[in-house]
């Protein structure tokens, strides 16, 4: 062992053990932010290492300084303009745009490696000399594949972009998937064999199992796809590992692999559904309708603001059920002013965050913190669940499938089993709502049926902002 | 590395991964799979290996670069946005009155 080899070796253990650390810290709030910076500066370190590595050995060309250096300037420049001015709100389809980056990434390394066989004779770099070299460079570019157009389908789904096509939710879309996995199949056996050319093909039929994969997956089930596919750009990598022979990568993209599979895991729970569900089984609303579940409306109240205000002067304990649709609204803001108005009053405020509200695990929490609501006023929905009874007034703002008594009483809906915020309990509940329209399972909610349910429609920020109208004339949160 | 050590490498960093992140409340569930979004990266590093390797093969070249371009954009990015949604839980006022 040579110098540069040892010091390689060195930078990239302390780069594993920081990247290690920087995912532990990153499951405390309080540390998450250092942690952060920590495992980006481990990423850093990576790069240092790898480059001095090869100053030190085979030294690095002008070309290669020039090309590399365009890519990372342009990579990184829009990275940080994306991550800067993205709304907090669009945070699901960020994150899926750039997974579905790094499993671009992670393709074309393996398609180089397969296309242009690297000469030079590196001591690890005789490619498609071993059955293992062809099998990594093919799981490679079949996940990296998946993983990008799934991501790209995913992000277009959630800007709206893309709807789900009727085709996808019939069985058809089971025989299609089946023929493009067989292909990919049938591609990989090729190129063991031999047959260069046949990465192409294992190229399109994985980006199309991918689309083919992701497109049938219905708005709620979303967050569940981007996690799982978060996972795969980290298989993705540790497969691009392999091609390239580097330890770190394959201990990097191992660790994002399991992080996402646990992560993917949460989120089925909070939504009670099965993995298997979510991938087979279509959209929940396609469910819904051919069930007996869906059905109309009998005995909605609606009401005024004003009388929503007065109400809630006279409260002692109001919960906010906070949901995307505030978050789509852009009122968490306006909330925030209401409530204060209401502390001001003596009055207690607690936010109920469900483990999915917003649309993804945590995704509220992050939008109620950007508007400055303290942190122990959220409350997870164990907690605050047997607070219900004993609560004045419940707000549901833009929340829907998280809290409806349906998941609870009625063995037929296909809600039923999954976790809800008990808001029925409390004395009154007020909805506030653009319309009737059904939340993204597509499935009627009973809560808005019940006598002690009064519905305000509007825009949520619209309806708080008259709220805190109503507040002041009536003399609320005023010294 | 022989092969045999490298799917050592993969089955210990899998259990690592899944034993860092066993219990992480709720709450950090988005930055978290944004932070480890931003660490799937890492593959700039396979890229960077091709463009020093690459000699003066030009379509390897640009091959490598855009590979490294993706894979900047989803570190580079990823990072910047866990640190911007993780920046919101720090600056909460603790004086709650």
């Amino acid at each position: 062992m040579n110098l540069p080899v040892i010091i390689k070796f060195v930078i990239d253990l302390l780069a594993v053990l920081l990247l290690a650390l920087g995912i532990k810290g990153l499951s405390k709030v309080k540390s998450a932010r250092d942690a952060n910076r920590l495992a980006a500066f481990a990423m850093s370190l990576s790069v240092v290492g790898l480059l001095s590595y090869y100053l030190g050995t085979s030294g690095i060309a002008i070309q290669s300084w020039i090309w590399i250096i365009i890519g990372s300037i342009i990579g990184s420049l829009f990275g940080a303009i994306l991550a800067k001015k993205v709304p907090m709100t669009s945070m699901p389809e960020t994150v899926a745009l750039f997974n579905g980056c790094g499993g671009m990434s992670s393709l074309l390394v393996a398609l180089g490696v397969a296309i242009f066989p690297i000469s030079g004779g590196q001591e690890n770099f005789d490619f498609f000399k071993s059955l293992i070299n062809e099998v990594s460079i093919s799981v490679s570019i079949f996940v990296g594949a998946i993983t990008f157009t799934g991501s790209i389908v995913a992000m277009a789904k959630l800007q709206g972009w893309l709807s789900t096509p009727g085709w996808t939710q019939s069985k058809v879309r089971h025989f299609v998937n089946i023929v493009f996995a067989v292909a990919s199949l049938i591609a990989f056996f090729d190129l063991i064999n031999g047959n260069t050319s046949s990465i192409w093909l294992l190229v399109i039929v994985s980006s199309l199992l991918g689309i083919g994969v992701t497109l049938p997956i219905g708005g709620a089930d979303m967050p569940v796809v981007i996690s799982l596919l978060n996972s795969y750009s980290g298989i993705a990598a540790a497969a691009a590992g392999f091609v390239v022979d580097s330890q770190l990568l394959i201990v990097a993209g191992a660790m994002v692999g399991a992080a996402g599979l646990i992560l993917t895991q949460v989120m089925c729970k909070g939504m009670n559904r099965s993995l298997v569900s979510v991938l087979f089984g279509g959209s929940l609303s396609a469910q819904s309708t051919a069930s007996s579940g869906s059905g109309e409306y009998t005995n909605i109240t609606s009401c005024s603001v004003e009388e929503c205000a007065l109400t809630l002067e006279a409260a002692n304990k109001v919960i906010i059920v906070p949901g995307y649709g505030l978050a789509v609204a852009q009122a968490q803001h306006t909330l925030r002013e209401v409530t204060k108005k209401l502390e001001q009053n003596g009055i207690e405020v607690v936010y109920a965050i469900h483990p999915v509200a917003g649309r993804m695990p945590g995704h509220m929490n992050v939008l109620l913190a950007e508007a400055d609501v303290p942190y122990e006023q959220l409350k997870e929905m164990d907690v605050v669940n047997p607070d219900f009874p004993a609560t004045d007034v419940v707000l549901v703002l833009g929340a829907n499938d998280v809290v409806n008594p349906q998941a609870k009483n009625d063995s037929s809906s296909p809600l039923y089993g999954m976790p809800v915020l008990d808001v029925q309990e409390a004395r009154t509940v007020f909805v506030i709502k653009r319309g009737m329209s059904a939340g993204y399972s597509g499935i009627k909610n009973d809560l808005f049926d019940l006598p002690n349910t009064s519905m305000v429609f509007g825009d949520a920020k619209r309806v708080l902002n008259d709220l805190i109208g109503e507040l002041k004339d009536l003399g609320v949160g005023e010294k | 590395m022989s092969f045999i050590s490298l799917l050592w490498v993969l089955l210990l960093g899998s259990l690592l991964g899944l034993e860092l992140i066993g219990k992480v409340p709720p709450t950090l569930h988005t930055p978290l799979m944004s932070g480890a979004n931003a660490i799937s990266g890492i593959t700039m590093l396979a890229a960077l290996t091709l463009i020093v390797k690459a000699e003066d093969n030009v379509p390897l070249l640009i091959i490598g670069s855009v590979s490294l371009g993706f894979a900047l954009f989803n570190v580079v990015g990823g990072f910047f946005v866990t640190d911007r949604m993780l920046a919101m839980f720090s600056r909460k006022p603790l004086n709650k009155k």
